[in-house]
């Protein structure tokens, strides 16, 4: 099972970095989607699997038991994660009705060189 | 005095909330939020003066023990950094109340703001690395909302790359802790550091340091990882970009001293080698894309990504000398910035623009804001007996001590370069005669913008940015109580055995010999 896990969490990030390497940028946002995943994965796997035992005992004399801290940890991630990508997501949407492309070569607005008047707007 | 900790990061989030639930009036936001960051200067300055008359303090949240629940310890380091960091949310506070526009205000602008201060102060206190981990993403969470806030489309694509690069830096780091827990079974620092030599794999014990390292660099802009720092401060407001500058890459220096003197200590000598060598390119090439560049702030936002080069040099250095002189430089850095940006916001409002071939004719126009325009900029280049200058002596001197002839060479002219992008914005803002036609015609957003943003700075921007000078002045004639915190910081860092007393007063004596060893 352990094995399986680690193999698991090798594909995925492997498949991850290959998404976030791309220039659109939605498919940037599958692969950090994923890779978000994948380091959840991790902290699980790492806590240590423990097949059918409960994380907490009642009894006190129950010899077998599974780590719970992993998955409060995993499940903190999660939350967070769960909020960031749904605003990243906005946030892409946001950007491609105002800039007009997902091609992340494309979007320069910010880094223009020469005088643009886009690029002189005041800040506030 | 436990509740103070507690407190130092409760009084950021009330006042968030309180600015945004109790009252839709924009003027009342912004004294509220203004009063929240006097109360949290004022916590900051008495638990200052506690730790470093007592000692360092510590909470166990939720009453459980250290290595199992969640530990708050505030040592020298950490309450200077919260003093620093309350500075600059008052002026900043004060600052916004006259340069923010009021759609931003009422879509939360104080709110994220204080949620922002309360991430910084909370990820300065936290001795739990999985907290540490929650509080970078409350920080996170609040500076992309600052950063979309009434957003244009310049903003916006500021804003994806900014994203995007620190949601990498995240799951990096989420990765990383991960990874440290699986190997030692814990997440409280202290005893982190307690069992990390332990631990027989030490190759990966170094792979997991060099997973903090880049997700820590990622958040401090270590090269090669600042690219999005000047690719999206200059899109936003001023309050805005003056607190991302002054706080957000300090914090991730902080992290990455807090790891590396705690959990990775010294032993790791390829790793000091490299911050070393990342501190070095990273303030020349900090310094150069400064001089490449037309837009007042756009140039400040290169020179943060240089003083992140010579913090990482006290960092890469790693005697309690060069880490002294790295906290004294993260001090000065943190208000300089702050204020060079408040003064760039003025320039701006002034001037009617950024750009520095549309600026001019500013001295004639303001001799006295010239003068302070001035004044920070000599600081920073490290002018005696401005705080810039004892920031650099110190490093210089930490440099002497290791005779790493390289480093104070690299200092030394990295200084010199410093010069010109600042000179270049003193002659062409202030000293070159106005161009002709300016401020009406060729300021786009002057018939587009509303409100406070073209109309003349008023006390809400002279109040902070006169406040700061002085702090400035007086840090630089004044040093020695600065120089003499941040060397006991250093020592507490390099040291650690009152943090570890501090957070696990009954480990065993057998626990202790492995670190001791170490030392």
């Amino acid at each position: 099972m352990e094995i399986l896990l680690s193999l698991l969490v090798g594909v995925l990030m492997s498949v991850s970095v290959w998404m976030m390497l791309s220039r659109n940028l939605v498919k940037f946002l599958f692969g950090l989607v994923l890779i978000s995943n994948v380091a959840n994965l991790i902290i699980f796997k790492v806590g240590g699997l423990t097949v059918g035992a409960p994380p907490l005992i009642v009894d006190g004399d129950s010899l077998q038991y599974a780590n719970s801290l992993p998955q409060a940890l995993v499940l903190t991630a999660i939350v967070i994660g769960f909020g960031l990508v749904s605003f990243t997501l906005v946030l892409a949407l946001k950007a491609y009705q105002a800039i007009g492309t997902v091609d992340v070569d494309e979007m320069t607005l910010a880094e223009q060189r020469h005088d643009d008047p886009e690029d002189q707007e005041k800040s506030s | 005095m436990n509740g103070l900790l507690i407190a130092c990061i409760l009084v950021p989030m009330v006042t968030a909330a309180l600015s945004f639930v109790s009252t839709s009036n924009i003027k009342a936001r912004g004294a509220i939020s203004v009063a929240g960051s006097i109360v949290l200067l004022a916590l900051a300055i008495i638990l200052l003066y506690q730790v470093v008359y007592s000692g360092p303090l510590s909470n166990q949240m939720g009453g459980w023990q250290a290595p199992m629940g969640i530990t708050l310890i505030a040592d020298t380091l950490s309450a200077m950094l919260i003093v620093v960091t309350a500075i600059v949310a008052l002026s900043v506070n004060i600052y916004a109340m006259g340069d923010v526009s009021d759609a931003r205000i009422s879509g939360g602008f104080f709110t994220f703001m204080n949620m922002l201060i309360a991430g910084v102060v909370g990820a300065f206190l936290t001795g739990d690395l999985f907290n540490l981990y929650v509080w970078f993403e409350v920080m996170l969470i609040s500076s992309f909302a600052l950063l979309v806030l009434g957003g244009n489309k310049v903003q916006l694509d500021g804003a994806v790359k900014y994203v995007a690069i620190n949601l990498i830096s995240t799951v990096l780091l989420l990765t990383a802790i991960g990874l440290l827990y699986g190997l030692t079974g814990t997440l409280n620092m202290a005893d982190l550091s307690l069992r990390v030599p332990q631990v027989e794999n030490q190759a990966l014990v170094a792979v997991v340091a060099v997973l903090f390292l880049v997700a820590f660099g990622i958040k401090a802009a270590v090269f090669p990882l600042y690219f999005w720092l000047p690719a999206s401060y200059h899109t936003l407001p001023i309050s805005v970009t003056a607190v991302f500058a002054a706080l957000m890459t300090k914090v991730g220096i902080y992290a990455l001293m807090r790891t590396f003197t705690l959990i990775f200590p010294g032993e790791h000598s390829v790793i000091d080698m490299t911050l070393l060598c990342l501190g070095l390119v990273t303030m020349v090439l900090g310094v150069f894309g400064a001089m490449t560049h037309n837009d007042v702030r756009r140039i400040l936002a290169f020179h943060v990504i240089g003083s992140i080069g010579f913090m990482l040099l006290g960092l890469g250095l790693g005697s309690a000398l060069a880490m002294g002189a790295a906290i004294f430089y993260m001090v000065h850095g943190i208000l300089i910035k702050a204020l060079l940006f408040m003064i760039a916001g003025i320039i701006g409002k002034l001037g009617g623009s950024f750009e520095l071939a549309r600026l001019g004719g500013l001295y004639q126009e303001r001799p006295k804001f010239a003068m302070l325009f001035l004044l920070a900029a000599l600081s920073l280049i490290g002018i005696p007996p401005l705080s810039g200058f004892w920031a650099k002596l110190l490093i210089i001197e930490a440099g002497l001590h290791h005779d790493a002839t390289v480093v104070i060479i690299f200092v030394i002219l990295v200084s010199l370069l410093t010069f010109i992008p600042l000179i270049r914005i003193w002659s062409e803002a202030f000293w070159k005669p106005k161009p002709f036609g300016t401020r009406t015609s060729t300021d786009p957003s002057n018939s587009k913008a509303i409100g406070p943003s073209v109309s003349p700075p008023d006390g809400y921007a002279w109040t902070p940015v006169l406040g700061l000078s002085l702090i400035m002045l007086l840090i630089g004639f004044l040093p020695g109580k600065i120089i003499e915190l941040s060397d006991t910081a250093a020592q507490d860092l390099m040291n650690p055995t009152v943090y570890l007393d501090t957070v696990l007063p009954n480990r065993s004596s057998a626990q202790i010999n492995p670190n001791e060893a170490q030392e």
